[in-house]
């Protein structure tokens, strides 16, 4: 597989951060998440492979299983990345709501008067 | 404290969409997008030119202290209704980044309260991803230099 594991993409796509919602409390195994989805379980394996591919996931083996579980350290990474994008337009538009706000104001007793 | 706003970029989708949900009467969010002094004081830049019709353009600058230019942007209106909608294309001037299609749309929630819905699309998965990384790379250089900042008051 050639193809370039992304992060970014990988937490992009909504069944993956469902994925990682869930094993974000307690390890499972493949079967007890694909438990969880109404999606055939060669999918959710494919989810998997690419969420353990950008070291989102962890594989253990326990037995005779494999559990996954999180990587908290790429999930802080990854928190942490989108995050500036979405506070730059939250803060833009916090500001176009207090001026306008003002705005508001200052044009509602220009009306009175 | 949740954010009123919200960002959804799909897995390999070259387009973004970003939602927000305003405590504003639709024509006051509207206006914010129309007026240039208004635009101003939200978007942090100099509104060189907006024309708010179909076939206009805009372009903004942002200047540092010094009065040297850190940011050119500028784009052409295609579609222009108001209070409902408005299309345009976005360009960051001077960088690697390619001209991108925005579609802004306006809508009342009550009588109080409007929405916007902006869908952006990119050239490329790639160039939206990197676009999408790119706050966090100026975050990063703007904490660099407000350490300059302090750094050289010091001295």
């Amino acid at each position: 597989m050639n193809l370039r594991r992304d992060v970014f993409q990988a937490i992009a796509d909504p069944t993956r951060r469902a994925i990682l919602l869930l094993v974000a409390s307690q390890s499972m195994t493949a079967g007890a998440i694909a438990g969880n989805f109404d999606t055939a379980r060669p999918t959710v394996s494919k989810h998997l492979q690419i969420l353990t591919e950008c070291e989102l996931l962890e594989q253990e083996q326990i037995g005779r299983e494999i559990y996954y579980h999180l990587n908290p350290k790429k999930i802080k990474e990854i928190a942490e990345f989108i995050e500036p994008f979405l506070e730059m337009w939250d803060e833009r538009f916090n500001k176009l709501e207090t001026v306008m706000k003002r705005y508001q104001s200052r044009d509602g007793k220009k009306n009175k008067s | 404290m949740e954010r009123k706003t919200k960002v959804n970029a799909e897995d390999g989708k070259q387009e973004i969409v970003i939602t927000r949900e305003f405590d504003l009467p639709l024509d006051l969010l509207f206006k914010a997008y129309v007026e240039p002094e208004i635009v101003e004081q939200w978007m942090g830049t100099k509104v060189l030119r907006l024309e708010n019709k179909p076939h206009g353009s805009y372009r903004f600058e942002t200047s540092d202290p010094q009065g040297n230019v850190v940011f050119q942007a500028s784009g052409v209106i295609h579609e222009f209704v108001a209070d409902r909608k408005i299309t345009r294309t976005f360009e960051m001037e001077n960088t690697p980044f390619a001209a991108q299609l925005e579609f802004l749309e306006f809508d009342a929630l009550t009588d109080d309260t409007s929405k916007l819905n902006m869908h952006i699309v990119f050239r490329s998965v790639e160039l939206r991803d990197q676009l999408l990384k790119l706050p966090f790379a100026q975050g990063i250089n703007m904490a660099h230099n407000r350490l300059q900042d302090i750094a050289s008051k010091l001295r």
